[in-house]
């Protein structure tokens, strides 16, 4: 293999990670966007009563904190779901990124840093049960 | 009845005092992240520092929410900024893969030790980490790149070493890495001090490539970025589980500290007058030092 071709492999899975790295923060904030929108749309009170607003702010405040819950939520027409499907979204942006570069490095043959970024998407991944651990 | 106590404790804490709509929350909300989104990106600092204080001595939400709010920011506006850096091949992406297992295992350590930590202690540490950022900006950074670069196996074996284009000069300018096992353990650190205050923590990155693993200063700097975004997302992921991204507070911030950081990025650059960057340094100490009283105080 020369290394002229190696390059421009390697030019190609930059360039899709760069794609990768806009689009989804695109998507992510427009789904966002709407979620707030659904939010004050069905909740109309939001938009005079000054009571509210603790109840949304305070430690107690309930809102989903699992992707089955967010999705559930976002299923029955709820914002905050769709909000939390967006912001779901932008957090998994860097993580498929991490993706990508894996296919990248098993496509360029280079299994040392298969290994590596491997090693960072499983720890992304531990990331969302670690949080679960706590008492 | 506990609804009560917590409402008590809440207005003992001077929380909401001044009542408002959730409208008038969330457009509040997106303004002050839009202004912190320009000057995080102006002072070359990011928008978390600043959106944190922001959140929390102004509108007296709850520090955690502002953490998750703030990483969930970081994540949007450094994914941004990876991907022109990545278009115009100034990222080296291998040191931002290898140097990835320590951040996101520092942020993992981070997030999961600042959820069991008092929140008093996330205010001090918050402030103290303010205090270093500000000092740091005093800081001019010098281009080590280039200059004897000590030899370094491990740099050799996972082959570190590589080029960039720089249009001022038109051509293109190889490097050479060096120190890494340095670096593992100085981006483990800048992990830790992400997950546990929500923030990109590039005050800690870019000097430990440019300094310690000689990385040209634009390399640093793109490397940065791309990789604040993966350590966020650690962190964010455990925030995410522990109920401490609130989808209320957090849409607000996210929005606004991106649009804030692309204007800013887009309108002036980086601030070069010294007499303005010493006036923000001021604010930023002063700043700090509100932190660091709140939580004495607590």
């Amino acid at each position: 293999m020369s290394d002229r071709t190696d390059k421009e492999k390697s030019r190609q899975v930059e360039l899709l990670i760069s794609n990768l790295l806009r689009i989804g923060v695109a998507m992510s904030l427009a789904i966002v966007l709407i979620g707030t929108i659904v939010t004050f749309v069905r909740h109309p009170d939001y938009v005079s009563s000054k009571t509210e607003l603790h109840r949304l702010t305070t430690r107690d405040a309930t809102f989903p904190n699992t992707i089955a819950s967010s999705v559930n939520a976002a299923v029955h027409g709820q914002g905050r779901g769709i909000v939390m499907l967006g912001l779901l979204l932008l957090i998994a942006t860097p993580v498929m990124r991490v993706a990508v570069s894996i296919l990248g490095f098993v496509y360029e043959k280079d299994m040392m840093f298969v290994v590596i970024t491997t090693t960072v998407l499983a720890l992304l991944l531990l990331s969302f049960v670690l949080g679960r651990t706590e008492g | 009845m506990e609804l009560v106590k917590s409402d008590v404790r809440n207005v003992r804490r001077g929380r909401y005092t001044t009542p408002m709509t959730p409208l008038t929350f969330t457009l509040v909300t997106f303004g002050i992240s839009i202004a912190a989104g320009v000057l995080g990106s102006l002072l070359g600092l990011g928008g978390g520092i600043i959106v944190v204080p922001a959140l929390t001595l102004f509108l007296h939400i709850d520090i955690r929410y502002a953490i998750g709010a703030s990483i969930v920011s970081v994540i949007a506006t450094s994914s941004g900024a990876a991907s022109a850096y990545v278009r115009e091949r100034l990222t080296n992406l291998r040191v931002a893969m290898s140097l990835e297992v320590a951040t996101t295992t520092g942020a993992l350590s981070g997030a999961y030790v600042g959820g069991m930590i008092g929140g008093r202690w996330l205010y001090i540490i918050f402030g103290l980490m303010l205090a270093y950022s500000a000092i740091a900006m005093l800081r001019k950074r010098k281009e080590l790149a280039g200059q004897d670069v000590p030899r370094d196996v491990i740099a050799d074996k996972l082959k570190l070493h590589d080029s960039y284009f720089d249009p001022a000069l038109a051509k293109e300018i190889s490097y050479r890495v060096t120190h890494t096992s340095l670096g593992v353990v100085l981006m483990y650190i800048a992990g830790v001090v992400s997950g546990l205050l929500g923030i990109g923590s590039g005050a800690l990155k870019v000097p430990a490539m440019d300094l310690a693993m000689r990385l040209p200063m634009k390399v640093s700097t793109a490397t940065s970025n791309f990789m604040i975004g993966v350590t966020a997302a650690a962190s964010a992921g455990v925030f995410f589980s522990r109920g401490d991204i609130n989808p209320f507070v957090a849409a607000p911030v996210a929005a606004g500290v991106l649009l804030g950081a692309t204007a800013g990025s887009l309108l002036l650059g980086r601030l070069k007058s010294s007499v303005v960057r010493g006036t923000f340094i001021i604010v930023l100490i002063w700043i700090s030092l509100e932190m660091l009283w709140k939580g004495v105080r607590a």
